[in-house]
């Protein structure tokens, strides 16, 4: 076992930084909250960097610290899977803007000894994946073997490949898109939307108070789910069938059963998310285009990389739909990227890549033995 | 090591070293793989079939899934030294275009396709009055994924009205290469090489 205390479980680091934020500002100081698993070897060469999503956390393998459920990735991540702690070392991140112990609107500003929260700056993507750089610095990881992510986390994945295209030897994006569409930009409005609504939100500066906007985020949360799974998902597992009981109501109690199961969703959420960092991440996935700041011409945001990439997108994933990751792949094919892409099929929509999915561990796995990892 | 289809076969060993090539329709990515192996060529790929992409992917290979009647169209001009497409022009919904657009994105372009004039799919048609199912069509006419079939006449006067000329052209029974002679008869396969 090594002795480093920078990797293991649950690790915990403040670096000074700064963080040189798109909106201008230069952050700093920025706290770290990240896990490891394997070991680094010799050369250096076996890190990999798995990017979470909107509401998840640097708890990919192992348990969370507060719903005590086991990692949200472990049908990837642990020995004999594709990602092999055994093989690899496996880097996680809580994103920045998050409220899982990295820097957001939750924690303290050293300035003011105060939450914040919506004094935290607006972050974007990129500056998510240069905070991870900075964190990666400090841990001495050169070069990426590979950057992995579904959804956000693949978006992440294809800014670190577009940042640094020398430290990213491979990158696997997965349901995911170079772009917030209207229609994606939308949805998290009606998220944000609730949650400014509930008047304990309180512009946000709720962490004192008793009452939290858990029914704005709530909300915001049961909207997202529904844009997490296809009609077909929906229909199988709920159809019209009624929440413990015979017949409906005539009244506004969760009569069917897809709506008690989202006011699951949406309170059990409440318990492990900070609203205002829901709000910042949104904001932050919602400025996603990284085909801006390349005059609009995505190509030119992978020009002469040497990354090799794998992307996948679900049939029934109509948050961020196989053309979206098409996008991607005529982009790279146009800047001469080594690059694959498949579409696999799945009743299960969006989430399908958080799920058991056989065919996507095949190809992860083999992507990844291709590149002698 | 598997042999290559002698078609591919054909096709690996008149693309040079380090030449920049795209398959397509490269099923599960044996052509890629031996150009690789064989030449050090990276080459890239695009398969309609998502399990022969995940075949490849494992390979180590760079293949998208795609199909090459609508996706050739995100190829830039030139970007490949050779397009080829292998066993796949009969299959498409405009082998016109699609072959228009292997001109386009590779300086040249390898096709090769079953002969649907070769004696013995002739005979089965004259004389059975049926569809023919051979060797190297083996699917009924219902289930057929070869839709546009073709023959080495009909190619070679489609190439010259088109305005691409042929570079080389290499006639198949069987494993073995036969002459240009009496060709539209007797062969099985046809590998053409042509040029804008």
């Amino acid at each position: 076992m090594s002795e480093d205390g920078r990797f293991g479980l649950d690790r915990r680091t403040k670096l000074l930084g700064p963080v040189r934020l798109d909106s201008g500002v230069q952050f700093a100081p920025v706290e770290f909250a990240y896990e490891t698993y394997g070991e680094l070897n010799a050369d250096k060469s076996n890190a990999i960097l798995i990017c979470h999503a909107l509401t998840m956390d640097q708890y990919v393998a192992s348990k969370h610290p507060i719903t005590g459920k086991p990692g949200w990735w472990l049908s990837m991540v642990g020995p004999g899977k594709p990602i092999d702690p055994t093989r690899h070392c496996v880097i996680c991140i809580n994103v920045m803007g998050s409220c899982l112990g990295s820097s957001g609107p939750a924690s303290f500003d050293p300035g003011t000894g105060q939450p914040y929260a919506m004094d935290f700056p607006v972050i974007t993507i990129a500056d998510m994946v240069r905070a991870q750089a900075i964190l990666l610095d400090h841990l001495g990881i050169e070069r990426l073997a590979c950057v992995i992510g579904g959804s956000m986390g693949g978006m992440q994945a294809l800014t670190w490949a577009s940042l640094f295209p020398d430290r990213v030897q491979s990158a696997i994006v997965i349901a995911s898109t170079a772009r917030h569409s209207a229609q994606n930009i939308a949805f998290h409005e009606v998220g944000r939307q609730a949650i400014m609504a509930d008047p304990n939100w309180q512009g946000g500066n709720y962490y004192g108070s008793v009452e939290q906007p858990d029914a704005g985020l709530a909300v915001a949360r049961m909207a997202a789910h529904i844009t997490y799974m296809s009609e077909e998902g929906l229909t199988q597992k709920f159809g019209r069938q009624l929440q413990d009981r015979e017949s409906k109501t005539f009244g506004f109690d969760a009569d069917f059963q897809i709506e008690s199961y989202l006011r699951h969703q949406g309170l059990s959420f409440v318990e492990r998310f900070d609203a205002n960092s829901y709000l910042y991440i949104t904001r932050a996935m919602d400025y996603y285009d990284l085909a801006e700041d390349h005059g609009g011409v995505l190509a030119k945001a992978f020009q002469g990389t040497r990354t090799r990439f794998c992307l996948i997108s679900f049939d029934s994933d109509w948050l961020y739909p196989t053309i979206e990751s098409k996008r991607v792949v005529q982009a790279l094919n146009a800047a001469g990227a080594a690059a694959s892409f498949v579409e696999l099929s799945s009743p299960f929509g969006h989430d399908a890549f958080l799920l058991d999915a056989p065919e996507m561990n095949r190809i992860i796995d083999g992507f990844l033995k291709a590149g002698a990892l | 090591m598997i042999a290559l289809r002698p078609d591919l076969a054909a096709i690996a060993a008149h693309i040079p070293v380090g030449a920049r090539v795209l398959d397509v329709g490269c099923g599960d990515g044996a052509l890629m793989a031996a150009l690789r192996d064989q030449k050090g060529i990276d080459a890239r790929g695009m398969e309609l079939d998502a399990t022969n992409v995940a075949d490849a992917v494992t390979r180590g290979l760079a293949v998208v899934q795609g199909d090459a009647d609508t996706d050739l169209a995100d190829y830039p001009d030139d970007s490949f030294d050779y397009a080829i497409l292998s066993q796949t022009l009969q299959t498409t919904r405009r082998p016109d275009l699609v072959l228009d657009q292997l001109l386009r994105i590779g300086k040249q372009a390898f096709v090769s396709f079953p002969n649907f004039a070769q004696w013995k799919i002739r005979f089965a048609h004259m004389f059975g009055g049926r569809m023919p199912v051979t060797r190297q069509l083996p699917h009924r006419w219902y289930d057929t994924p070869n839709i546009h079939h073709v023959t080495i006449d009909d190619f070679k006067s489609f190439v010259k009205e088109r305005g691409y000329t042929i570079e080389g052209e290499w006639y198949l029974t069987g494993e073995k290469q036969r002459g240009a002679a009496m060709a539209n008869l007797l062969a099985e396969h046809a590998v053409f090489l042509l040029k804008r």
